[in-house]
């Protein structure tokens, strides 16, 4: 439904290009829920506002040879008055924050309403009760005297639900929620995620999942995307990749958090070293300076490493290689924590 | 100061800091020219605790439940509306002039956000030194050599002594917030959400150096956090709070596999696990509604306008924070022994590898 093949996004500062997203092809199916993970400066919401095309260009710049089709249509270079009608309609897309997401001076009906007369042509009478409709599908009691309410009347939780509202609102086929529970506390995120999941069951909407928590990705989505650095580290359906993670990054990240559902180690792995200069890439894999695998070829970007059916690594090293492992653990990586090996070994 | 009698809570001879029945509200007022109290946002609504020498307390809870005020009236960035805050035998709650500057001198604090909490005009070798100038501990080149010193013990490279903190990542800025903080080696530090700004990739690095000083410095953490993974990780003894009061105090392993209180259970339940198979039998306790107005808080328990086993009488009585077990398991809930029956299926606790 949505493929997005060698997406290459730049952003022009004064002291050079940084290097948002840099050939990273992907695609969404019909029905399907895709989560991309990646942590701050990964590129992740960079894809996610070029699909949406709302990057403002310049200082972005989406480089020649992107591509991003949705049902047949080269988003890239369309028009931006064909965009619109893509744009909410088609796919539809929730934000971090709520509270700068929605028009403060602008009564929630307001807001609802807006999408159904512009995507749907429903008449003022129709699309009210729609909109209180849509209030109650995503669980906001006394919808109708809410309607009336401003966007500061609500709680974080209960201005995501709006959002999510809006978003529906013209029933779109794709909704992309980029990082949707981040402000949020965990009950509380416990409820949205619950919503979203129940919208995708009932309405068939595909969702992508953008976020920085494994955990969350871990029970919503079908298949992930690990991003770092602009470029795709590793895909995989979820079941696979958790149990069988082949990135260093991939498998820094799941061994950095602590978990709840494992034994307390004594010291937390870290990934050692700070994020990514974009500003500055360095030549072949963005990750080597970090990672504990490291090898000479590394200097050049490594190949696609095919797995099993859609699991993909991009690395030269096989990190299952009781070789290659020693070699990493004399830099101090420790292998997959208890669980995962007991994970390992159920599966 | 002398104690009062009758204030000695479980092991209070070994514990450094004890806070004891602590209310700070914040007053709401009307008028322009004749201020009149109208009410108040009851932030920290009664509440003790104690940490031991040595050891971590895990504060956790969600937005509004009084948390991070706890921590700012025990460096007394507030001043508390009554209750006594006793580090060994001095209040801070009451302290003021030399008193209070001798206590602070104890107690320090990091910040959740390093990119406010370090002022952008000073170098790295200015934040650091800052307390020590206030305090007085020494020469100016004895203090530039403690400088240096502080940054190699937080894992920063001594050429950075004369950068600007905008030229520093999240953690490398933590790094320096930390390094400040022990710069005149407190013995009570208060971490207010130290990691929840920071990558998942840098966390770790950031707790392992808490964890680091802590051993080698005997520094006693109040660790003040949402996130119930980080706070497992760090802190032997854990309390929940809740709009302004505390519904559970716990060793560890305890609160985990056998919360007592409807509300631990609930926050337990909603933390996402990166296992999509434990993900998918999971059982969650979806909490009802939203937080209730610190201003107007619930009659008997707080908590029975969300709690799925609330029964009549929790609407009117205030259950008391009381051992449950036997071994200092405190949890505030008329009914904590049927807290089991909601989660056995499927959730953190039914894993069994706790």
């Amino acid at each position: 439904m949505l493929e997005v093949k060698d997406l290459k996004v730049y952003f022009r500062t004064r002291e050079g290009n940084v290097h948002a997203v840099d050939g990273v092809s992907f695609h969404v199916d019909e029905g399907e829920s895709l989560g991309i993970v990646g942590e701050s400066g990964s590129g992740k919401s960079v894809t996610s506002l070029s699909i949406m095309r709302l990057l403002q260009i310049p200082p972005a710049q989406i480089m020649d040879g992107s591509s991003i089709v949705f049902q047949d249509a080269e988003l890239v270079d369309m028009e931006e008055s064909e965009m619109r009608k893509i744009r909410g309609r088609q796919i539809a897309m929730i934000f971090q924050d709520p509270m700068t997401s929605l028009n403060p001076v602008l009564t929630v009906e307001r807001q609802l309403i807006e999408p159904l007369q512009l995507h749907l042509g429903l008449s003022r009478g129709e699309a009210h009760n729609r909109a209180r409709e849509l209030l109650e599908a995503v669980g906001i009691p006394d919808a109708e005297r809410r309607l009336r309410s401003y966007p500061h009347q609500f709680s974080g939780g209960m201005r995501q639900r709006v959002m999510i509202a809006i978003a529906i609102a013209a029933n779109p086929k794709l909704l992309i929620a980029d990082e949707p529970t981040t402000a949020l506390d965990v009950t509380v995120q416990a409820q949205i995620l619950e919503l979203i999941n129940r919208l995708r069951r009932d309405l068939g909407t595909s969702v992508m999942l953008i976020t920085h928590d494994l955990g969350v990705v871990a029970g919503m989505t079908d298949r992930i995307i690990v991003m770092y650095a602009g470029k795709i580290a590793e895909t995989a359906s979820t079941d696979e990749l958790f149990a069988n993670p082949r990135h260093p990054y991939t498998l820094g990240l799941l061994s950095a958090v602590p978990r709840l559902d494992e034994e307390r180690p004594t010291e937390l792995q870290t990934i050692p070293g700070s994020p990514p200069d974009q500003l500055h890439p360095i030549e072949g894999c963005p990750f080597q300076p970090r990672c504990p695998f490291v090898l000479p070829q590394c200097k050049q970007y490594p190949p696609a490493r095919k797995i099993a059916g859609n699991h993909v690594a991009y690395c030269w090293v096989d990190v299952t290689d009781p070789e290659e492992q020693k070699r990493a653990m004399q830099r101090g990586f420790i292998p997959l924590t208890e669980i995962g090996r007991s994970y390992l070994a159920q599966s | 100061m002398e104690k009062p009698a009758g204030t000695a809570t479980v092991n209070a001879t070994d514990a450094l800091m004890r806070v004891e029945d602590l209310v700070m509200h914040f007053p709401i007022t009307q008028g322009i020219l004749v201020q009149r109290q109208v009410g108040a946002i009851k932030a920290v609504d009664g509440v003790s605790l104690s940490v031991k020498r040595g050891q971590t307390l895990g504060l956790v809870g969600e937005s509004g439940s009084g948390k991070s005020t706890i921590g700012r009236c025990i460096v007394r960035l507030y001043k508390p509306t009554s209750g006594h805050i006793y580090l060994d035998n001095d209040d801070l709650a009451v302290a003021q002039g030399t008193q209070l500057r001798e206590v602070r001198r104890r107690v320090q604090m990091i910040f959740q956000d390093p990119y406010a909490s370090l002022n952008p005009r000073f170098t790295v070798g200015g934040l650091i030194a800052e307390p020590m100038q206030i305090h007085k501990t020494g020469s100016k080149a004895e203090i530039r050599e403690r400088v240096e010193q502080l940054l190699d013990r937080v894992g920063m490279n001594r050429r950075f002594i004369d950068r600007y903190p905008h030229e520093f990542s999240g953690g490398q800025r933590q790094r320096l917030a930390i390094a400040r903080a022990i710069a005149i080696e407190p013995e009570f530090i208060i971490a207010d959400e130290p990691v929840s700004a920071l990558d998942v990739s840098i966390r770790a690095q950031i707790l392992n150096l808490m964890q680091r000083l802590q051993d080698q410095m005997g520094l006693t953490y109040l660790f003040v956090s949402h996130d119930l993974s980080v706070v497992r990780h760090v802190a032997p003894r854990i309390a929940v709070m809740y709009l302004g009061k505390i519904m559970e105090v716990s060793d560890r392993d305890e609160i985990y596999s056998n919360p007592l209180h409807p509300y631990s259970s609930a926050l337990l339940s909603a933390v996402p696990i990166a296992n999509p198979r434990v993900e998918k039998q999971r059982k969650r306790i979806i909490l009802k509604g939203d937080l209730p107005s610190p201003i107007h808080i619930p009659p008997g328990c707080r908590f029975h306008t969300r709690c799925p086993i609330a029964q009549d009488i929790c609407r009117q009585v205030e259950p008391p924070l009381e051992d449950k077990t036997g071994s200092n398991h405190l949890a505030a809930c008329h009914f904590s022994d049927r807290v089991g029956s909601l989660t056995k299926a499927g959730s953190v606790q039914g894993l069994g590898t706790l």
